[in-house]
């Protein structure tokens, strides 16, 4: 039932805009693969014209060893998922998983059974007579789901499904996803902003920047291994500081990490996590002085505000109980373990959003569950 | 901390300005001008339309059941209502399929001089039927452009059905356009490509799910078609000739009692006109609400 989909040089302009730029990446048989991208990133784009909504101006696309591009949507028997769940609404909960077996013309006994096959797999079962204005968003979201996999798609398609949702829903819809993909094992390719979702659900993550991609891997390796200074900003919480290479590495009043890859000289960015900064009141063999502006206790673990020599700023997460006593205005010494040190000139092509001017530290992050949803995909 | 400061300063419902000294007198006459305008409102209505109804009912009703079986026996009479309803049936249907086709073109598809095709759906509102019927007779009429054509075919248009259908079409073109362009609008093209997606051809996507999603928009913009259609004197009576028992509509037999002094028959007929308007527009009203759910 599954098959791989694969995507070969992609590419869709909208006006003189190049929404989507020689994209091309593997989405494995039976396995669910993320693209995720900011805003404009093109990753919608790439999914819609993987459904047929939207004709590429170049490249192929293929779903197990057939050749999708140029077929209409129908012809391509996929299954749609959209982030307003696109349910008809004038059809019941019902109606609207059948819809797609009836215009395929099922026998209806067959018909009637996948039905409620999917509406108890969904959970709404007792829901058949509701109308779509008379369901939660989740709910919806379920139906909608239903409704996609009801004709038996070889591939599924999700474009930013838990978008319009609200946080504590996303979180539990996004649990019950992976259990629903554990079960029925359909190959399913999964847009989305939300790194966390990306990282969470994704057995392959593919990130996208400007109609391009940036990274295509396993998510840890996203996590540890960003190819780029984007993908090291944009997956998971990130500090920048800015330096110059001497001698083969980057000094702040003190060693502070190496960068063999980079040439004496040149200027560089470090992107470090907050929770790989480590804090230690005696100096190390690579370690520099820094002071604790600010200290924010969570309870298990403390947000530290760090200025370096230079007036850098960078912030730190460590738990209480590493912490050694250190409180705010403690004059300390910081080390740093898995820095990536990418050159200006890359890092300027970059510019993440919010990124900040230099000899600015800036702290990407956008609320608490990412940074430690971060951290425990490290562990 | 909201609940510390209650003591000092008592919510206060009717939201009144800031730091005003709301006096009893002041708050009387705030009042009074909203009360005002709804009495104006009402008087107006109930002057302008509720009164030339009244006066219609009264007098039709008047003359006896012997005069309005009398009248409704008359072959000119019956005739007269059947030629009504059948121009306002064919132009309902010629409204509704090209309607229909001219506001998915106008909610959908971008092209160039897009903005001028919507300001001309509105033409027929601006110009005045009396010139809407002057411009088929400069066609169609002796002499006319297209008069060469439909002579040489035996097809007789001016003071016959063809031009009046044709002036009637013309100037109830905007209603159904203009209501289901903005249901179409809402809609957006989601649920059209869940459909695409499920396997739905484009035709079945038509008639399963975009027809459904915009039907109440448009039986609102049908009803107000008909309501147009069936009121109309103004073209009507230029291009038909008001022949009786041949081209003569309700409207122009209204017209033509009036003229003869029948008035009392003329009071019917009206009557009769208006009843049909009444039911129309309690329609309209039960289509415009649930189109305005439709559009939410």
């Amino acid at each position: 039932m599954a098959g791989a989909i694969n995507v070969q040089g992609l590419t869709k302009s909208f006006g003189e805009f190049r929404a989507v730029d020689d994209v091309t990446f593997e989405a494995r048989a039976g396995e669910i693969t993320a693209l995720l991208g900011p805003s404009g990133s093109g990753k919608s784009t790439v999914l819609r014209m993987i459904a047929g909504l939207e004709q590429p101006d170049a490249g192929s696309i293929w779903v197990g060893d057939e050749e999708h591009t140029g077929k209409t949507p129908q012809e391509r028997r996929l299954g749609f998922v959209f982030q307003h769940y696109a349910l008809f609404r004038h059809m019941n909960v019902r109606q609207n998983v059948e819809f797609g077996l009836k215009v395929r013309k099922t026998p209806r006994p067959d018909a009637r059974a996948r039905v409620d096959e999917l509406l108890d797999l969904v959970g709404l079962g007792a829901f058949g007579g509701r109308y779509p204005d008379q369901l939660s968003g989740g709910q919806r979201q379920r139906v909608a789901l239903a409704r996609a996999l009801a004709p038996r798609p070889e591939v599924l398609l999700l474009d930013e499904p838990f978008g319009a949702l609200d946080a504590h829903v996303r979180q539990e819809l996004r649990r019950w996803l992976d259990g629903l993909h554990r079960e029925l094992g359909v190959t399913s390719l999964l847009v989305t902003h939300d790194q966390e979702e990306a990282l969470e659900l994704a057995s392959a993550v593919v990130v996208m920047r400007r109609g391009r991609v940036e990274q295509a891997a396993a998510p840890v390796d996203i996590y540890n291994r960003p190819a780029t200074p984007f993908v090291a900003g944009f997956v998971g919480a990130s500090n920048v500081i800015r330096g110059t290479v001497e001698n083969g590495g980057l000094s702040f009043g003190g060693p502070a990490v190496a960068a063999e890859d980079v040439a004496d000289g040149t200027d560089a960015q470090v992107y470090i996590r907050p929770h790989d900064v480590r804090l230690t009141r005696i100096q190390g063999e690579r370690s520099f002085p820094v002071t604790v502006e600010r200290r924010t206790n969570l309870g298990w673990v403390s947000k530290l505000q760090l200025r370096l020599t230079d007036g850098q700023m960078i912030f730190a997460e460590l738990p209480n109980e590493e912490l050694d006593g250190i409180e705010e205005r403690d004059r300390v010494y910081g080390s740093l373990r898995n820095a990536k040190v990418f050159s200006v000139d890359a890092a300027d092509l970059a510019s993440v959003p919010g990124d900040g001017g230099p000899g600015q530290a800036v702290l990407h992050t956008s609320d608490e569950p990412e940074v430690l949803a971060a951290q425990a995909g490290q562990n | 901390m909201s609940s510390t400061q209650a003591p000092e300063r008592p919510p206060q419902p009717d939201a009144s300005p800031a730091g005003a000294p709301t006096s009893p007198a002041r708050a009387r006459s705030e009042r009074l001008v909203p009360r005002l305008l709804v009495a104006v409102a009402l008087a107006y209505v109930i002057v302008l339309l509720l009164g030339p109804l009244g006066g219609i009912i009264y007098y039709a009703l008047n003359s006896g059941l012997a005069v309005i079986g009398q009248t409704f026996s008359q072959p000119d009479v019956q005739h007269a209502f059947y030629l009504s309803f059948l121009i306002m049936l064919i132009t309902v249907i010629v409204n509704t399929v090209f309607g229909v086709m001219v506001a998915l073109v106008l909610a959908r598809d971008r092209f160039p001089g897009k903005h001028l095709a919507s300001a001309l759906v509105d033409l027929p509102l601006a110009v005045s039927p009396v010139i809407v019927g002057l411009m088929a007779v400069l066609l169609f009429g002796r002499g006319g452009w297209f008069e060469p054509f439909f002579a040489a075919r035996g097809i007789q248009v001016i003071f016959a059905l063809p031009s009046m259908v044709l002036v009637t079409i013309f100037i109830s073109i905007p209603f159904v356009i203009r209501e289901v362009v903005p249901v179409l609008q809402e809609l957006g093209l989601e649920e059209e490509q869940a459909a695409w997606t499920l396997g739905a051809s484009k035709t079945q996507t038509f008639f399963r799910v975009t027809l459904p999603n915009i039907r109440w928009g448009l039986l609102y913009g049908i009803a107000l078609s008909a309501a147009r259609a069936i009121g109309e004197v103004g073209a009507v009576l230029i291009v038909s000739g008001a022949i009786e028992g041949k081209t003569e509509t309700a409207t122009l037999l209204i017209l033509r009692f009036f003229d003869q002094f029948q008035q009392q028959q003329g009071y019917i007929v009206a009557l009769t006109l208006a009843a049909f308007s009444i039911v129309l527009l309690i329609g309209i009203e039960i289509f415009k609400r649930k189109r305005t759910r439709e559009a939410g």
